[in-house]
């Protein structure tokens, strides 16, 4: 089991590769699997909450416990609700400047300073928290679907069918990840949501890997023979007894996923194949700043640590989730 | 050993080849017309004639079934001809071949850096005695991958170029136009390497041979770097391996950050203007890359541990 949890730490951290063993050797991958394992002894998770029912006050000790994890769930919080409210943070237009007022450095009027337009950056950068988060939702939600479907499929229909799957899941990992995205880039277009599917797609090896390396896991159990044994269905088998408790490990990746596909829409709207200008997109706003790094060192400083938060944030909190689902079983 | 480097190297070809049917697939759904691009490159305005289109369209095979295009095409790039540049017209090889030293140096650079530096922080974190030192050392890696490199590379220049000019901001000179664009690309990759190395250390430093060696004497030092470093480098080989794609993708952010000249810029540009010849060369050249690094790594695996050769002639793919 551990192993392929590290499976899928690996694929997510790397942002990319996974443990490819399109050409990779049998056992040093195996070993190698164990990437982005959390190596922290310090907050090693105790036995205080070993067993099934976490009500809120375990939870809220949980936490409370583990002050990294605790900033990590509220810097994702203030970005959700940047995201869906941007009011509760700023009042100023992201898109209207003030010319007289440009340039200003960061201080009590402007948070993070403001641009070349006058326009407020910290306001930009709040707004800009919703067209990433999309991006970034759109870009995991569609690996997690089509990645998932693909290792399920192959994990529980097995034979021929596997085979082809999986060489196809190989291929996909053999192209550098940015590669890819770039030639769907050009193939789609411009734009937040293509380059959203664009990175989704180059990260739907990683979930189909992890996918089926846990449905063939949980095939196997004794639990599930047993209702086959019974003249169960293999609906109600899949839909029952493989689908909920192989999900753990695949949603574990689906947050480090989160983490690597905001650095990689961050990237490709960096190289200016996101938004077009105006739209306060957190990877445009950096490369929109570059020009101005000599003068104004807060344009690109200050919105990069939103970003930097951010993939922090959910690589801490899948660790935790990690350690909480190894623990449950 | 024989048998082993036959099976791999009909691997590679294997995947070498679907990873060009695949990048084929992708650029031919293009739903913009790449020959109209072409064409309109020429002509800044106004209308395009249609004969001339259709006449370009032939020359380029786009008019012909896709199974067709597909065959004439693989048959052309298995001699190495990926075609022309649609916006320069020169071919996507020679392009290739010329942006490719520049890159190779930046991240052959970036790949010792990370090796060294992130193999280094995995060592010290595990020879230190004190707690403290040890935790920061093992809550850099997180950090490292999980901060964007564009931006690493334009806090670097911030601080090292325009607050002390240390190094030069941007372009292709010489050794110390090298070192900022190292640094950055060596981030994300150093920052794995270190996790993974760190890892199989303190799994390497539990086993009983470790517990032999320190009983006839052996010190911290040379108990970690004999004797525990050769067993836990394996997994980080692997990981090395399959960085290397990742490394010469990170070109095109790094090299757009520094503005230097190599295969990353022509990506970026290529992918700009919709160039699907050299896109597709590009492609391809990543899986090369990627293929062939692992190749490489396949083949040291045996000098570090002769016992993987055994296994794997037995059996080649893990199920």
């Amino acid at each position: 089991m551990s192993r392929t949890l590290a499976d899928g730490a690996t694929a997510g951290t790397a942002g990319t590769a996974g443990t490819a063993e399109a050409v990779g050797p049998v056992g040093a991958v195996e070993a190698a699997a164990g990437l982005a394992r959390p190596v922290e002894p310090g907050i090693d998770p105790g036995p205080a909450n070993a067993g099934r029912g976490v009500g809120p006050r375990r939870f809220l000790l949980f936490l409370l416990r583990r002050p990294g994890l605790l900033a990590s769930v509220l810097v994702l919080v203030l970005v959700v609700l940047a995201a869906f409210w941007p009011g509760l943070f700023t009042s100023q237009d992201p898109l209207h400047g003030v010319p007289a007022e440009n340039f200003r450095s960061p201080g009590g009027g402007h948070w993070f300073g403001t641009d070349e337009l006058g326009r407020d950056v910290f306001s930009r950068v709040v707004h800009g928290a919703q067209l990433s988060l999309k991006a970034t939702l759109i870009a995991v939600g569609f690996a997690f679907v089509v990645g998932g479907l693909i290792g399920l499929v192959a994990g529980f229909v097995g034979r021929w069918v596997e085979d082809v799957l999986m060489r196809f899941v190989d291929v996909l990992l053999s192209i550098p990840s940015l590669f890819l995205s770039l030639a769907l880039v050009t193939a789609l277009g411009y734009g937040t949501v293509k380059v959203a599917v664009a990175v989704g797609i180059a990260s739907v090896a990683g979930f189909a890997r992890v996918t089926r390396a846990e449905v063939l896991r949980v095939r196997q159990a004794v639990f599930v023979e047993a209702s086959r044994s019974c003249g169960a269905r293999w609906y109600s088998v899949l839909g029952r007894h493989v689908l909920p408790n192989a999900a753990g490990p695949v949603i574990v990746l689906a947050t480090l996923e989160f983490g690597a596909a905001i650095l990689a829409v961050s990237s490709l709207s960096f190289l200016g194949y996101g938004a077009p200008p105006p739209a306060p997109e957190w990877g445009t706003l950096i490369s929109d700043g570059r020009n101005y790094l000599a003068n104004a060192w807060w344009l690109t400083a200050l919105p990069g640590l939103a970003i930097a938060a951010t993939g922090l944030a959910t690589n801490r909190i899948a660790r935790a989730l990690d350690g909480e689902w190894s623990r449950q079983r | 050993m024989r048998l082993y480097v036959v099976k791999r190297l009909a691997q590679a070809l294997g995947v070498l080849w679907a990873a060009y049917t695949v990048s084929f697939l992708v650029l031919d759904y293009l739903p913009g017309d790449p020959v109209s691009a072409m064409a309109g490159a020429g002509a800044d305005t106004g209308q395009v004639d249609p004969a001339q289109l259709a006449a370009l369209r032939h020359e380029y095979g786009f008019d012909k079934p896709i199974l067709a295009q597909y065959a004439d095409y693989l048959g052309r790039a298995v001699r190495g001809d990926f075609g022309d540049s649609v916006s320069t017209g020169r071919p996507v090889t020679a392009t290739l071949a010329d942006a490719l030293p520049q890159t190779l140096q930046l991240t052959g650079a970036a790949l010792l850096l990370a090796v060294f530096l992130g193999g280094g922080l995995a060592v010290l974190a595990t020879y230190t005695t004190r707690r403290w030192l040890r935790q920061l050392l093992l809550s850099l890696p997180p950090l490292g991958v999980s901060v964007p490199t564009f931006w690493v590379g334009l806090v670097l220049v911030e601080l090292f170029s325009f607050r002390t000019r240390l190094f030069p901001a941007f372009g292709n000179d010489g050794l110390r136009g090298l070192v900022l664009p190292a640094v950055t690309l060596a981030v994300p990759t150093g920052a794995l390497v270190a996790q993974v190395l760190a890892k199989s250390l303190f799994t390497a430093l539990d086993q009983a041979y470790v517990e032999t060696a320190r009983a006839k004497g052996a010190g911290r030092l040379r108990i970690r770097l004999r004797h525990a470093l050769r067993n836990a480098s394996l997994p980080a080989l692997t990981v090395v391996g399959l960085l290397a794609g990742q490394l010469i993708a990170g070109s095109v952010v790094v090299e757009t950050v520094f503005s230097r000249d190599g295969l990353g810029r022509v990506t970026a540009a290529a992918v700009t203007v919709q160039d699907i010849p050299l896109v597709q060369g590009v492609v391809v050249f990543g899986a090369l890359i990627f293929v062939a690094a692992n190749l490489i790594v396949d083949l040291v695996y045996p000098l570090l541990d002769p016992r993987i050769v055994v296994a794997a002639s037995r059996k080649v793919r893990p199920a």
